[in-house]
């Protein structure tokens, strides 16, 4: 399979919807913490510089000021690295914002470790765990600049409180300009029989790549875009592992996040043979591919493990 | 300028060009405030650098990493030229200090406005422990933003805790633009005074005049704060007072100017 093509980062898709959603509706606020630089927030600060709020380096601040607007009728788009955010607004977002349902969209950039040189504590790690923490968040991933911005809008159409978390690095294109997406629906990007690999962000690329692998030797993984950890699209979900009966969940997050989802739905709803690709502590200052390689989020252990996880459907040990 | 100071903007420079990213405005502006400490106020010895009585600083604008360790490099702590490994694959010049390379650092920082609270800690263990070192805390002017900045200066000047000493780099720029212009923080003096502390202005990138700051908030029986004027990126006119090198590498034929211009002024 040749490489994918390489398209826009999340984050400037993010910036660039929020200036589309600017020029239709004058609900829309954005809020910064002095990284509208870095989030790409600053493009709707250009255009709309009296709807722009650079509260300062103060994320608690700025997540319960938005909720305020909220409150007082307007849709608020909030960022700040994903790090920065949710560790220090996690109270205000608990409180303000996940528990009166509050609807106020938090945009974490530079999610996982592909940050890069910056280091472990701008790389977060945990937090799409956190954001499924809080109940009656959605919380989602998504993985190109198509997906990025198709979410932006229907988040503006339909205001709930969530956390998208957004990355740094350009990534590879998974979605056609033209494709409709639905934030609440899982895509299947690669149909398969043998097992399903089920990913999000920069993983579903390294997922799709392992299955070209897979296939050179008769096997046929499917590949499952699982953008939306909440709400769950149990249907694709069942649809997928029902058929394949092995999984193995990708994420560049500890196993808090996409693996827990996968592995408490999975144990309930259509127990298969399981296994997981994930994060397993911090990291360290480096560029993001040799990160990437050296924390075990590659291609190659995505083709290992799902060879084993089908070794394990096949041998019927699971007792299943 | 002073020649240390410019063998630390240099370094600072290269390491961060050969790195290919990081922040040269806040690491420059440091400069002078840290070798003022390294220079003489701080008690530390490079020989015995986990001494239990040895002074305690924390650069809790973690960004500002490199202008730390050029200036230990450039007192004997390790050869300088190994920071030319900042921010490469297991060098223990991590992007942000990481005590688990970098043990000298005291404290892990990069995340804003935590530096002062993890200080007061070290300060009171201190006290407790019946030791007479002093603990440091390098602030930057925007991380001055953070609630919890004032939280810890709150409790330490209603605590009296003074064995502990902040240092604020004024230079009036934070990430995305001046600092007055997204959430000024004058009045220095009158806020700190509120919450109990000692001030102490000076002139940021006179080493002399901050360490006599520094020397006089030591022994003052009050927590007390040096608000150092400094200048975003000081030394190189590209960089100076251009917040647009906040977190942006010199290209490298940028950074060969800059280092003709940092040799011209050390004639
Ligand atoms: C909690 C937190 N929020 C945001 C950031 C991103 N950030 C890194 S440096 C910086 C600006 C800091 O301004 P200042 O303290 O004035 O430092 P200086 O101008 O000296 O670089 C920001 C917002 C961070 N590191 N931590």
């Amino acid at each position: 399979m040749p490489d994918l093509p390489m398209g826009k980062a999340t984050r400037v898709a993010y910036g660039e919807a929020l200036v589309e959603l600017g020029r239709t509706d004058p609900a829309v606020v954005v809020l910064d913490a002095d990284l509208s630089k870095s989030t790409q927030s600053h493009m709707f600060a250009k255009h709309f510089p009296e709807r722009f709020f650079n509260i300062g380096i103060a994320e608690a601040n700025m997540a319960a000021i938005a909720a305020g607007m909220a409150l007082a009728g307007k849709k608020p788009f909030a960022s700040s690295f994903a790090s920065f955010l949710i560790c220090k607004a996690f109270d205000q977002m608990r409180v303000n914002v996940a528990y009166p349902e509050v609807p106020v969209v938090f945009a974490g950039s530079h999610g996982g470790i592909s940050v890069g040189e910056d280091g472990p504590s701008q790389m977060a790690i945990e937090d799409l765990a956190l954001g499924l923490a809080l109940p009656n968040f959605t919380v989602t991933v998504p993985v190109d600049e198509v997906a990025a911005r198709q979410f932006v809008h229907q988040l503006a159409h339909r205001m709930v409180p969530c956390y998208m978390r957004l990355c740094r690095p350009a990534t590879s294109v998974i979605y056609d300009k033209g494709r409709t997406l639905d934030l609440r629906r899982a895509e299947i990007v690669r149909p398969g029989r043998h097992i399903s690999l089920i990913a999000c962000g920069l993983m579903v690329a390294k997922a799709l790549a392992a299955a070209a692998e897979l296939a050179k030797e008769g096997l046929e993984a499917e590949v499952m875009d699982l953008h939306t950890l909440r709400p769950l699209d149990e249907e694709t979900l069942f649809r997928s592992l029902s058929k394949t009966r092995a999984g193995l969940v990708c994420e560049e997050h500890l196993p808090s996040g996409l693996s827990s989802i996968v592995a408490l739905w999975s144990v309930a709803h259509c127990p298969v043979a399981l296994d997981f690709v994930h994060l397993s502590g911090y990291a360290e200052s480096a560029p993001p591919d040799a990160l990437l390689a050296k924390y075990g989020l590659t291609v190659e252990a995505i083709y290992k493990k799902a060879k084993a996880v089908m070794l394990k459907k096949d041998q019927r040990c699971m007792g299943f | 300028m002073k020649n240390l100071a410019i063998e630390a903007r240099r370094w600072i420079l290269k390491s961060i060009t050969a790195a290919g990213s990081g922040h040269p405005g806040g690491s420059l502006s440091l400069v002078e405030i840290l070798l003022a400490f390294y220079g003489g106020v701080l008690k530390h010895d490079p020989s015995n650098p986990k001494d239990p009585n040895r002074d305690r600083l924390i650069l809790s604008k973690g960004h500002g990493a490199p202008a730390l360790y050029a200036v230990l490099g450039l007192h004997g702590y390790y050869p300088v030229e190994e920071v030319m490994t900042l921010r490469k694959m297991g060098s223990r010049f991590q992007g942000h200090p990481d005590i688990r390379f970098f043990p000298l650092a005291e404290a892990s920082t990069g995340s804003l406005g935590q530096g002062l609270s993890l200080g007061i800690g070290m300060a009171i263990a201190a006290r407790l422990d019946g030791r007479p070192h002093h603990t440091y805390v390098i602030l930057g002017d925007g991380e001055c933003q953070e609630g919890q900045i004032w939280e810890s200066a709150m409790y330490a000047g209603f605590h009296k805790i003074a064995n502990l000493t902040a240092v604020v780099d004024i230079n009036g720029f934070q990430l995305d633009d001046a600092t007055k212009k997204i959430l000024d923080l004058e009045p220095w003096e009158a806020k700190f005074a509120a919450f109990g502390w000692r001030t102490y202005d000076c002139d940021g990138h006179d080493t002399a005049a901050v360490t006599r700051a520094l020397l006089a908030a030591r022994d003052d029986g009050a927590p007390s704060v040096v608000l150092a004027r400094t200048a975003k990126g000081k030394g190189v006119s590209l960089t100076e007072n251009n917040n647009e090198y906040h977190g942006k590498a010199l290209t490298p034929s940028q950074l060969e100017e800059a280092l003709m211009e940092l040799e011209a002024a050390h004639a």
